[in-house]
């Protein structure tokens, strides 16, 4: 156990909000296998370089590790929390049974259903804008808009009521602790939103509406009743909690500097490439996606045996100067931009097209609405969220 | 240029469609990569190209 002990910690501390820690580019040049030790106390290897991150996420024997597989735990519960979680059973995860899984719901994420959704998305931009506006500054923005517009946006396409969009957010960011909550917190979060979603889909059994439950429901062959809840428990976490945080770091990135923004207000054609700068360049994007080795493989020159937890930092990947140009400056037109902030590979982020059309369009209404924006306070005093498997900003204080 | 898309790669991220709606579709059944046009005209080569190279799941190649 000495050994363990004396590993890093990971993930590791920082003090400025939007800056990375400095171990990422000490370790991407000198030891891209690198061993550290999780919040639960388990052993990882922790993996930052571009190649290395792509080459893991993109292989199709790999997966996230599974409550069989005796995995290093990312959490500090017992269970080791979402990642480790008994999801990993009910949604399949391998070959035929997950492409399965995974294109009867891709067909709710195409690009043309994005594009038809953006008018609905830039009117609710708005209005939530609008409100902030009449409250006067300064205003959160993450409690004014960063939050409110992608739980909107999921609940709709779900067709649950977003009026409960605060019991998700408690039960979603108890699920995703990792030393913030308790077992029996995340426990009874499990259960709870459990119960919830299995009510809800057998409503939506009686009375199907025009949402992605109700055809999932009705569909031919539909999955099992245990399948849907964690779909739609899965869905409703991944499509708010990330896209919330990330629409706050965005905003609060292209404030930092505020050329940065002057800039997209003489030329909004660069919102798309901005936005996935901003994506490349989040420093607060969680602790990464666990890959259990189930056998031997060979990464930069190491040979991880069978057994090995990996942990795939994309985030450090992101600012890897071997994959980018100038890695560690914002770039607003940047492109391509092949960063890794959605993964990679047959388990890539399902909603990327959606996370990509909200983060364009609320740019795109902020820009035209609030051209005046800034940050209402001093950049170093913005906090991160603390203890979670996903990163993002207490809040943002702005003014215009 | 000459495009080609491996639909059993295919992760139906849709970066391809929201890049170079074009050249590139998705099936509505289960939102898998459709080639519209394998040899499309110059001035959407560069986006082409951008698409191959960040499709995640590494399922456009594109040869000149």
């Amino acid at each position: 156990m000495s050994e363990v002990d004396d590993l890093p910690r990971f993930p590791f501390p920082v003090d400025a909000a939007l800056e990375p820690p400095a171990q990422w580019a000490e370790l991407r040049s000198k030891c891209p296998v690198a061993h550290v030790k999780l919040a639960s106390g388990d052993e990882a290897t922790l993996l930052t370089r571009h190649e290395d991150v792509k080459a893991i996420l993109s292989d199709p024997r790999f997966t996230r590790p599974t409550p069989q597989d005796n995995a290093a735990r990312v959490a500090d519960s017992e269970e080791g929390g979402i990642f480790n979680s008994d999801m990993a059973t009910v949604i399949p995860q391998h070959g035929e049974a997950h492409l399965t899984w995974r294109r009867s719901i891709g067909k709710w994420f195409t690009a043309k259903r994005m594009n038809a959704l953006r008018p609905g998305i830039a009117a609710m931009a708005e209005l939530l804008i609008d409100e902030m506006v009449a409250k006067g500054a300064p205003a959160d923005l993450k409690a004014g808009l960063g939050f409110p517009l992608p739980v909107w946006v999921i609940c709709d396409m779900l067709g649950v009521p977003d009026r409960d969009r605060d019991r998700f957010s408690h039960w979603s960011d108890t699920m995703l602790s990792m030393t913030r909550f308790t077992e029996a917190e995340m426990k009874a979060a499990e259960q709870e939103f459990g119960r919830y979603m299995a009510a809800h889909i057998a409503a939506k059994r009686e009375q199907p509406g025009d949402d992605l439950l109700s055809a999932l429901i009705t569909d031919p062959e539909p999955m099992p009743d245990r399948t849907l809840i964690a779909t739609g428990i899965g869905l409703l976490i991944a499509g708010h909690e990330t896209t919330a945080n990330m629409i706050t770091k965005m905003v609060a990135m292209l404030l930092s500097d505020r050329s940065r923004w002057e800039s997209l207000l003489a030329d909004p054609s660069l919102v798309r490439t901005a936005v996935e700068e901003s994506l490349r360049l989040d420093a607060n994007a969680g602790v990464g996606m666990a890959r259990y080795l189930t056998e031997e493989v060979e990464i930069s020159g190491t040979v991880l045996p069978r057994g090995t937890t990996a942990m795939c930092s994309m985030a450090a990947a992101n600012r890897d100067e071997d994959a980018f140009a100038r890695a560690s400056e914002m770039d607003l037109g940047r492109s391509p931009n092949q960063h890794l902030a959605f993964g990679a590979g047959a388990h890539a982020c399902l909603g990327q097209p959606l996370a990509r059309t909200e983060l364009q369009v609320v740019l795109e209404v902020l820009l035209r609405k609030l051209p005046s924006l800034d940050l209402a306070v001093p950049v170093e005093d913005l906090r991160r969220v603390e203890g979670l498997v996903v990163g993002g900003l207490v809040d943002l204080p702005v003014r215009w | 240029m000459k495009i080609t898309v491996g639909q059993d790669k295919c992760c139906g991220a849709g970066t391809c469609v929201l890049l170079a709606p074009d050249v590139f579709d998705q099936r509505d059944e289960d939102g898998i990569v459709v080639l519209l046009d394998e040899a499309p005209p110059a001035e959407l080569h560069s986006l082409v190209h951008e698409a191959a190279s960040v499709c995640p799941a590494a399922a456009i190649a594109v040869s000149s």
